[in-house]
């Protein structure tokens, strides 16, 4: 069992975890990911860590309540366990081996598993441009977090509730277009339309574009192929050879499709705990 | 109800093996309880009395965990069940699963003599038998020998693993058990379904067995990653064993693999069976089974996943093999439960891709039909595609069973490790690799093989520690 040890809610639908998990906090780098599970009959579910201390113990996670098995975990509060937590999985995020400049865009839930990485980059010397955006001012998370690591922090919401009105590819397009400031690497974590977005605004510049994937996951060891991604043609586990991604390489219209699989069963399983907690039936 | 000396000579000139009784194939593909029941009391003395107790016993030479095989035997016949049980158990800790998934007319029972004319000994039924009485009168735990103060870690809670954790905290070491899932077994939990080895009431009580022999249990711990092999002996293990099994799941590389619909089977027997996605939603995780299913492959792993579509409601489902019959890899029994209960054989058929419709789920499967030439490096005829002779196959489920890889999850992280051809580890017949104080045995060494196999190993692997620590200071 993993304690809570706390819990921030950041937005309505989004929350922030410490949990005790000290094996794992002692070797998580950014770029890697844990599965948990919250309760013996759960699913396994994969989540960014979206930050770790090893003297602690802990790693933080941050998920937005989606589906059953986020709303679920989102019921929990500090001192209460979960079943299950493993990691860290998947493969660290390289650094650039020259500092440079990097623009890093997250969107909605993304800025979670994209904070960790601009952090990384930003104590490994590198000048990070970020830009953040959500569906509306109060869904944005981690604002303050990500300027204490970003050189230039840009913020834009779908409904002009603060920030740029519009979206965070607006911002980049400014950036691709101007030359005089030369971009090393583009890292994008959002929706996956958001992500296929940056990566077919970027490929024209031939701008080294990185994203994190976040498909259907089982085991998360490589054990069962249902996170297979189509990477340059070839097939990739997403859970050993990522999940980060060239995202120029990556097929997102078969990513698109694989994520949808379950998109029934998905509502079904929502539907019977959303009763189940009406009727105070649920755990 | 001892036998007369009638029945006995009766039952020695019995060809036949006592049959096992089963669910009916009708109920059974509705449910996914366990198919034979097991013999009763009565049924097993008179099978056992069908043993000759030969003095120069085969049947051992056949058991990779050597059990003594006429001596249990004869127990059961002076229903003497107690003092059976622990004659299996001075050699094997898992009875209840080997007498299940062992494949027996490969291993002891094709040694026996009665099997050269009719049926041999139902060596396996026996063992089962046994196990299952103990487990209804709750099992005995043996004495825990004097600590030695030597430590070992074990990767993986297989059939590898737990056979060498067993037997080493027997020995008198204390050993911790690492596995990366929230849940023991390997993959007697997540590839073998609940209707060959039930988990809670079969499985889980193995593992309990093996935890109160001493052994100290830790999931949710991926080895390679949460703590290397490295940093193992750092915290001061005296010796790993590694049994980290063969879990990397092949493809064919086909067009079309990976759309909605197809999955490797390792991916379909998990959802199944360690995520009991058949309860879905009291529990959660799902699983989508078309009204056709092609399962690709014809070893025990496809029968399995044919068995299982099966069972979560598939209308029809196929068995599509390249070779014939004649070369099919599983138990001659699993393809007879599959045939029982309605899978359909094509053979000598291989896919050459997957079809999709808009929405991208799989709504077809061109394939081509074989011809068997020259044997090729496997010593198994050669399969060759017949120009001209695809076809489509109509199906909405695409199961892909045709092999799992070694599990390069240790290799790639442990100094020092040798590896074979393959991505396998390389180790001795003892288990030992190219580093010192690194055993591995199983699936990891040999490639895919079976449960037996890797208890095997893993049983000489303990023994291999066992004089290994006995050198250290």
């Amino acid at each position: 069992m993993f304690k809570i040890v706390t819990k921030k809610v950041l937005s309505e639908v989004n929350k922030l975890m410490e949990i005790e998990a000290p094996l794992v906090a002692r070797k998580a780098k950014p770029g890697q990911f844990i599965i948990l599970r919250v309760r013996e009959n759960g699913e396994r579910i994969p989540l960014t860590i979206a930050d770790s201390n090893k003297e602690r113990g802990t790693i933080t996670i941050i998920f937005q309540e989606i589906g059953k098995t986020t709303k679920q975990l989102g019921t929990l509060e500090a001192g209460d366990y979960l079943s299950d937590f493993v990691g860290p999985l998947g493969k660290p995020m390289e650094l650039p081996s020259t500092p440079g400049r990097v623009i890093a865009v997250g969107g909605g839930v993304g800025i979670a598993p994209i904070y960790p990485k601009v952090k990384a980059f930003h104590e490994a010397g590198m000048e990070v441009i970020s830009i953040i955006g959500a569906r509306t001012a109060d869904l944005l998370i981690l604002e303050d977090e990500m300027r204490a690591v970003s050189k230039e922090l840009h913020i834009c919401t779908d409904d002009g509730t603060k920030g740029h009105h519009g979206f965070v590819s607006d911002i980049l397009q400014t950036m691709l277009d101007d030359k005089s400031k030369k971009i090393d690497e583009i890292i994008a974590v959002g929706p996956l339309p958001m992500m296929r977005v940056v990566a077919n605004q970027t490929r024209p510049y031939g701008v080294k574009t990185l994203v994190s994937l976040n498909p259907i996951m089982v085991d998360g060891t490589g054990m069962c192929g249902c996170c297979r991604v189509s990477v340059g043609g070839e097939t990739k586990f997403s859970c050993v050879d990522g999940p980060v991604f060239d995202a120029h390489q990556v097929d997102f219209e078969e990513l698109t499709r694989r994520s949808r699989t379950y998109l029934s069963e998905e509502k079904t399983a929502l539907e019977k705990f959303e009763h189940e907690c009406r009727c105070g039936g649920g755990n | 109800m001892a036998l007369d000396k009638e029945l006995i000579k009766q039952l020695r000139k019995q060809k036949e093996k006592h049959p096992m009784p089963e669910q009916e194939p009708k109920e059974r593909i509705k449910n996914f309880n366990e198919v034979p029941y097991g013999y009763d009391a009565e049924t097993a003395v008179k099978e056992a009395a069908r043993c000759l107790q030969c003095k120069e016993a085969k049947c051992v030479e056949g058991c990779p965990v050597e059990v003594d095989i006429p001596a249990f035997i004869k127990l059961i016949t002076e229903e003497k069940f107690d003092e059976g049980i622990k004659k299996i158990k001075e050699k094997n800790n898992l009875p209840a699963v080997c007498g299940r998934v062992c494949p027996q007319e490969n291993q002891c029972e094709s040694f026996c003599v009665r099997g050269k004319k009719g049926q041999p000994v139902a060596i396996g039924r026996l063992e089962r038998f046994l196990a299952d009485y103990e487990m209804a009168k709750g099992i005995e735990v043996p004495v825990k020998p004097a600590p030695t103060g030597k430590r070992v870690a074990i990767v993986g809670s297989g059939p590898a693993g737990l056979t060498a954790a067993g037997d080493l905290a027997r020995m008198g070491h204390e050993v911790v058990l690492f596995e990366a899932f929230h849940a023991t077994g390997g993959v007697l939990r997540y590839g073998i379904p609940e209707f060959r080895l039930p988990k809670e009431k079969v499985l889980q009580r193995e593992v309990d067995y093996i935890a109160s022999l001493g052994v100290n249990i830790k999931t949710n711990v991926v080895i390679g990653k949460t703590i290397t092999v490295d940093e193992l002996f750092e915290e001061g293990f005296h010796a790993v064993f590694v049994g980290t099994g063969a879990g990397l799941p092949q493809f064919q590389g086909i067009p079309g693999e990976n759309l909605n619909g197809v999955y490797s089977a390792n991916e379909f027997l998990t959802r199944t069976n360690l995520m009991k996605a058949y309860l879905f939603p009291d529990w959660d995780t799902p699983i989508k089974v078309g009204r056709k299913v092609a399962v690709v492959g014809a070893g025990n792993v496809a029968m399995d996943s044919a068995r299982t579509a099966l069972r979560l409601g598939a209308e029809e489902v196929h068995i599509v093999y390249r070779r014939s019959d004649k070369e099919m890899p599983a138990r001659a029994e699993e393809i007879e439960h599959a045939k029982e209960e309605g899978v359909i054989f094509n053979l000598l058929t291989n896919p050459v891709r997957i079809i999709g419709d808009e929405n991208g789920w799989v709504k077809g499967m061109e394939c081509i039909r074989m011809e068997l030439g020259e044997p090729d490096e496997s010593g198994r005829a050669r399969p060759i595609p017949i120009k001209g002779s695809e076809f489509m196959f109509d199906v909405d489920t695409v199961v892909i069973a045709i092999g799992n890889s070694p599990n390069p999850l240790i290799p790639q992280t442990t100094s020092g490790l040798e590896l074979g051809r393959k991505g396998t580890i390389k180790a001795d017949e003892d288990g030992a690799t190219s580093r010192k104080g690194v055993y591995a045995g199983g699936d990891i060494v040999t490639g895919a093989a079976t449960v037996i196999l890797a208890m095997g190993a893993g049983k000489k692997a303990a023994r291999a520690i066992d004089r290994y620590l006995q050198t250290l200071p």
